[in-house]
Formats: structure tokens, C-alpha cells, sequence
């Protein structure tokens, strides 16, 4: 898709409006499925030129007689433009929901379709797969489970060697995977795991970017952690796609970026985390992250953000693994470069992707956690102060700051004077009791191992911002402590 | 530790609370939903691709020329319809016999299994059918006890097509296209259960296989052959001729 999009201009003949409406409409049509839980994703395999082309043909619905032509035409033509051009035309049809219906129901179509899938004649075949492509973008259930007959067959052709065939087979898949546990309980026994793990090594990029989707949705299924991972773990997949997100001249973004969320969907599941730190993922993706801050100064591809996120999702969350401390995890990523980089990128955030900026932090936040030595990075690489600017953002910065102070007093002393005390002040104006709380236990922190800290704050009337909080249940018992400390030492 | 810092105990304060170091809650759901920006990136960027790959793309057009294998006639006018039409009929070739097959597994399979005698004379003492399903290691006395594990344990369909028993080379009736082509309407759709992937379409096919195995290889022997059963074969009544069929 990368490799594609970044030849391809789009036609100018679709309407600024028209884009915009589009849009919308995705936009609405996420939203609601949120709502609903269905974080479902489908490919829209549509070429926007032909669409706009084929506006007048697709509103047109097709019948059981018309379909039956089309089907009898394919199957017994005499000319092969004939046949292929039944099909091209079923095709079109069958980007029309009611034909899909009508289509389904019919005696024999599936199995006829099947047929011209496995035939002898390879412009049928791929015509045929075009077809069931269709399909696949059903959200009808009854439809998408028509599609199983195919899938013995649709899994075969991954081993074969025509790229766009896999391509579009991978992607048909993938639809299919997403919409229907029949469909995902048929293919976990017809071998789609160890199908997958061959079809990994291959050398097309658009095809290891449809693998990457298929995948992704494979991985994303409500049983997936009891089903599905425990075979993907087992298998030769993990190492595969560590490979391809190994940062170098190879590394292509399309491709990482559906293997980093793949990496993400399986980590979150914690089957077996441990089993992806021993195989590298903690230095695979602490260089991706390197990489990616080199990417964003040089003002590369747009997109980047779309590889942060689930790289900052999967750093953060292997962090909490007690196997990334047992190996040294920390060792791995031992690198003041990781702070650094990941400020590049905060700031990247800021200007391209705000929403993900408490990702960052969060990252930040595990780092600092039990790490003295990015603790001290982040001092000396002064970005306690663009960090302070990142408060409205999210409280994460408030734990970052007790992550570093709780480290002992050389580290407070360097938190000490600054812009800390007016940032803290100020959040203690907040309402916000989560926000509030972690102010009060910093500030304790920094009393304890700050003596100026305590008198600086009391002539800073710091008492009458704390007692505004007095009466609320869950800050009381900190600020009375705090009250105490900052009295009495 | 490499810090030039010394690590001081934790902090005892009874009043503060075990501070939420690890916010893996939220966040480990793969459903994740940021609480501020209603659309997952990720999600925005896959509706957002358009390729190429669902409709007939665009294909810069070629002046027409033939496929260079022997014997097939196809004729293109784009270098990716000849790319499939060859990784399709070309590509995994039986040597022996000619029959196309969709990867190099298969083929191997086939020929392993039809084409070699060492595999007849083992598979009488120990299981050599191998399931065809990558990943899968289990072995089978008969291609029909395959069948049946493709279909048990892998939920194969019944009628895959790249899992046809071994067929008798039978005489090719003249009318088979014929046959193939008009089938009536109200069949099961499936052009010919004839042999995967003949080569060249325009060939003619054996007609469709009974259900279950053939013994091999029934020609038609002249019967001027003898197979030690008597050396008087020669010339033979009408009658007894037809027994050698």
C-alpha cells in the first residue's frame, strides 16, 4: 500500500466536497462501531477511480436470473474475454449488498464460484478471487459464512508464487477473519498459522503487508488469547516479524507498521511475553524507536506517527514484564539515545498526533520507573522543564517526577530550585483529585529529601493551596502529612 | 549500578499510597479507546487505503504476445496477466505427467506419490501419505485414510480439489469437451471433478473419475503380451481376448 500510494496521485475528478463527505461518513461509520465494540477494520480493496467509474454500474442491483447468466457465461463460455468479463461484471454486482444476498441464496452459486477459484484457467481464477473479495467485505454474517467452501483453497494458494493472487487472497482472509468466529474456528485447524509462518518469508512487500492484516485481525479475535496466540508463538511468526521491524535500509513503514500492531495485539494478550523478550523484542523496538526519532527530525514519509504508536504501546508494556528486568531488559535499552529519542518524537506528537503524547509518557513513565540511569538521562539531558510543559497534557508527568525523586536526594537536589515549585502550585489548584494526589506525593517526596524544598513551598502560601483539599476524602490523609512535613520537617 | 548517584531506601511515609508505577490496565486492551481523540490512527489509516488490490487495476497494456512455454497458446497484452497466468500452469509442473499444481509442495507431493515406484513398494509396509497440510507431520497407510484426517481433523472439504486419488490413465473419449461444457444446469456447478490444473485449457479432459481408488493403469494389453500365465496366448477366440481387458 505504501510502495503504491506514494506513486500513485489521486484523480483529480473526485470533488473536494465529495472527499470530504466520504470521509464523514468512515468517520461516523468508526464511531459507531466503537460504540459497539467492534473495533473492526475492513480493507476497502477499491481502486477510487475505478469507483468513480463504475458509479453508474454499481447502483444497479442484480437479480438471480442476471447472476445465474454471468455464472453459467463464466463457467461455459466459449471466448475467454467472455468468461472473465461475466465475472468482471458479477463483480461489480456484488459490491451491492442485496446482490451479495441474492447471490448466497442461490443453488450452487457458491460452489460454482469455487469451481472457477480452482480452475485450470488463471484470468478466470483471479477473477474469481476478485469476486469472493467482495464478499468478504459483507457485515453480514450469513454472507461471509458463504465464503467458507473457499477457504481450504484460499489458504493453498498462499504457497504459491503469483503476489498479487496472495495479495488479494490475503486480504479476502483477513475480511473474512475479522467478521465471523465460524470462519476463524475453520481456519485454525485447515493450518492457517503454519500457512501464515511460510508466507512470512516472502520477498513481496505487498504481500507481506496483506500477511500483516490478516494477521492483525487474527490476532485481534476475542479468543484469540486461548485459540490463537499459543499456536502463533509456537511457530517461526515471532521471528519473522522482528525481522521486519529490525530499523535499516530494508525496513519498509507499510509493512512495520502492521507488524508493529500485530506485536501489540499479542503482547497485550501477555500469553507469553517473556518468550518475545528472550527472542529480542525489548532491542528490536528500542532501535525502531531510535530509528523513528531519526525519521521524524529528517521530516520524512508522512505516516510516522502510525508506527509510534504501537511501538510506544509495545515498549511500555514488555517494560512491565518482570522477564525484561530478569535479562537486563533494562541493559538492552541502556542508552541515554532513548530518552533522547523519545523527546524527539513527544515533540513530533505534539505537532502531528497530540493524542498520542500520554503514550509517550506513559513510555517515559516505565523507563524511569525502576531505572536510576534514565532517571539521571533525563536530568542531564535537561528535559525536566519541557517535560513540566507536557502537564496539561497528562498526570503521567506528575509519576515521571516521583519516578526520579524517589530515587534518592542527589536526584531531588537536581529537581531543585526550578520551575517545579510554581508547576506544582499550580496543579494544586486543580480539582482533579488523581492530578492533586500526585502532586501531594511529590511534594512529599521532595520534602524528604529536600530541605528547601518545604520552606520554599510555605512562602509560596503553598498551606492555602493545600487547604482547599482538606475536606476531600481520598487527598486528606496527604495533606494533613504534608501539612506536617512542610510544619515541622 | 553505573549511576554516580547512590540509591536511597523507599519512601516510608505511612500516609502515601503505593504509587502506580506500571499503568498496563488500560492500555493492554488491544480495544483500546483514547479517551480524548475518537479515532484510533490505526483504524483512520486502513479505511483510508485505496489500493488497487479489489478491482481490475489499471494495467499499462503490452502489444500482445504468447506465452513461450510449449504447447500453450494464451495471449496477453499485460506483463501481470502473464505473471499469474505462468505462477498458475506453469510454474509447479509435473514433469511426468503435465498436471499444474498451485505450489511447490503440492507438486512434490504429487509426484512423490504417483510418479515414484520406491514410494509404492514402502507405502506397502508403512505409512507414507502425508498430510497435506503444512505444520502437520502425521502419515497415512492409504490416500483415503488421508482424505478422511484432511477432512476429520483439518476440515478439509470433501472434494478438494488437490487431493484426487491416483486415477486410471483411461482412453480420453473424444466428446469429453463436449461433456465438460454441457453439463446440464441443474448440476452441481463444478466444471469436471477431472484431474487439477491441466496444463493448456483447451485440451480435452478425462472423463470424470468414479468415487474411490482404481487399480492402475488398466490399458487395453494386446494380447499378444502374456504374463506368465501360459506362453499359449497367441492367437486367441474372441471370447477369451476380452478377459485381458
Amino acid at each position: 500500500m505504501w510502495s503504491r500510494q506514494r506513486g500513485r496521485l489521486k484523480p483529480l475528478c473526485c470533488g473536494v466536497e465529495e472527499l470530504r463527505c466520504r470521509r464523514r461518513e468512515r468517520e461516523a461509520a468508526l464511531r459507531k462501531a466503537r460504540r459497539e465494540q467492534q473495533l473492526v477494520s475492513k480493507r476497502l480493496l477499491r481502486d477510487e477511480a475505478l469507483e468513480e467509474a463504475e458509479e453508474g454500474c454499481v447502483a444497479m442491483i442484480f437479480g438471480e436470473a442476471e447472476i445465474q447468466q454471468f455464472l453459467r457465461l463464466a463457467q461455459r463460455g466459449t471466448e475467454e474475454k467472455e468468461r472473465e468479463g461475466a465475472l468482471v461484471s458479477l463483480r461489480r454486482g456484488l459490491q451491492h449488498p442485496e446482490t451479495q444476498q441474492t447471490f448466497i441464496r442461490l443453488e450452487g452459486s457458491i460452489r460454482t464460484l469455487v469451481g472457477l477459484l480452482t480452475s485450470n484457467q488463471a484470468l478466470l481464477q483471479l477473477e474469481a478471487a476478485r469476486c469472493l473479495h467482495e464478499l468478504s467485505h459483507s457485515e453480514q454474517s450469513a454472507v461471509v459464512e458463504a465464503c467458507l467452501p473457499a477457504t481450504s483453497y484460499l489458504l493453498t494458494y498462499l504457497s504459491g508464487h503469483s503476489s498479487d493472487f496472495i495479495e488479494l487472497c490475503l486480504y479476502t482472509l483477513g475480511n473474512l477473519i475479522v467478521e465471523s468466529e465460524a470462519v476463524r474456528r475453520q481456519l485454525l485447524p485447515q493450518g492457517i498459522v503454519p500457512a501464515l509462518a511460510a508466507c512470512i518469508q516472502s520477498p513481496h512487500l505487498t504481500v507481506l503487508e496483506a500477511l500483516g492484516y490478516a494477521l492483525s485481525q487474527l490476532l485481534q479475535a476475542k479468543e484469540a488469547p486461548e485459540k490463537i496466540i499459543p499456536s502463533v508463538l509456537g511457530s517461526t511468526l515471532p521471528q519473522h516479524m522482528l525481522q521486519l521491524l529490525q530499523p535499516g535500509p530494508k525496513l519498509n513503514l507499510g509493512v512495520a507498521v502492521e507488524f508493529a500492531w500485530c506485536l501489540h495485539y499479542i503482547i497485550c494478550s501477555q500469553v507469553n511475553n517473556a518468550l518475545l523478550i528472550t527472542q529480542g523484542a525489548l532491542s528490536t523496538l528500542g532501535l525502531l524507536l531510535l530509528d523513528l526519532a531519526g525519521a521524524v527530525q529528517r521530516t520524512e514519509d508522512a505516516g510516522l506517527e502510525l508506527l509510534a504508536c504501537p511501538v510506544l504501546r509495545c515498549l511500555s508494556n514488555l517494560l512491565t514484564e518482570a522477564a525484561a528486568e530478569a535479562v537486563g531488559g533494562q541493559l538492552q535499552l541502556r542508552d541515554e539515545r532513548v530518552v533522547a529519542a523519545l523527546f524527539i518524537l513527544l515533540q513530533f506528537l505534539l505537532q502531528k498526533q497530540p493524542s498520542l503524547l500520554p503514550e509517550g509518557l506513559w513510555l517515559l513513565n516505565n523507563l524511569t520507573a525502576n531505572s536510576p540511569s534514565f532517571c539521571t538521562s533525563l536530568l542531564s539531558l535537561d528535559l525536566i522543564e519541557p517535560l513540566l510543559h507536557l502537564l496539561s497534557v497528562s498526570n503521567v508527568v506528575l509519576t515521571v517526577l516521583c519516578n526520579v525523586a524517589e530515587k534518592g536526594p542527589a536526584y531531588c537536589q537536581r529537581l531543585w530550585p526550578g520551575p517545579l515549585l510554581s508547576s506544582l502550585l499550580d496543579t494544586l489548584a486543580f480539582s482533579d483529585t488523581e492530578v492533586v494526589g500526585q502532586s501531594l506525593e511529590l511534594l512529599q517526596l521532595l520534602f524528604l529529601y529536600q530541605p528547601g524544598a518545604a520552606q520554599a513551598f510555605l512562602q509560596q502560601s503553598g498551606l492555602q493551596a493545600l487547604q482547599r483539599h482538606e475536606e476531600v476524602a481520598q487527598l486528606q490523609d496527604r495533606v494533613h502529612a504534608l501539612q506536617q512535613t512542610a510544619l515541622h520537617g | 549500578m553505573d549511576t554516580a548517584f547512590a540509591i536511597s531506601p523507599p519512601v516510608t511515609s505511612s500516609t502515601s499510597p503505593a504509587r502506580l508505577i506500571f499503568l498496563m490496565l488500560p492500555w493492554a486492551s488491544p480495544y483500546w479507546s483514547p479517551p480524548t481523540d475518537p479515532q484510533t490512527p490505526r483504524h483512520l489509516y486502513l479505511q483510508d487505503v485505496l489500493t488497487q488490490v479489489g478491482g481490475a487495476p489499471e494495467r499499462p497494456r503490452v502489444p500482445e504476445f504468447t506465452c513461450q512455454v510449449a504447447g500453450c497458446c494464451q495471449v496477453f497484452d499485460a506483463l501481470e496477466d502473464y505473471e499469474h497466468h505462468y505462477h498458475t500452469l506453469h510454474r509447479n509442473v509435473c514433469s511426468f505427467c503435465k498436471r499444474a499444481f498451485p505450489s511447490g509442495h503440492l507438486l512434490d507431493t504429487h509426484i512423490l506419490e504417483w510418479h515414484d515406484s520406491l514410494f509404492q513398494i514402502l507405502a506397502e509396509r508403512q505409512d507414507m501419505y502425508q498430510c497435506l497440510v503444512e505444520g502437520c507431520t502425521e502419515k497415512f497407510r492409504t490416500s483415503r485414510d488421508r482424505k478422511e484426517h484432511l477432512v476429520m481433523r483439518h476440515l478439509y472439504p470433501a472434494d478438494f480439489r488437490f487431493d484426487k486419488p491416483r486415477k486410471s490413465r483411461g482412453p480420453v473419449m473424444p466428446g469429453a469437451a463436449e461433456q465438460v461444457l454441457a453439463e446440464a444446469p441443474g448440476d452441481d456447478g463444478v466444471p469436471s471433478e477431472g484431474d487439477a490444473m491441466e496444463v493448456c485449457s483447451e485440451h480435452v479432459e478425462p472423463p470424470p473419475a468414479p468415487a474411490g481408488e482404481r487399480r492402475a493403469y488398466s490399458h487395453r494389453i494386446p494380447s499378444t503380451i502374456c504374463f506368465g500365465q501360459g506362453a499359449s496366448r497367441g492367437f486367441k477366440r474372441a471370447k477369451k481376448r476380452n478377459k485381458h481387458q
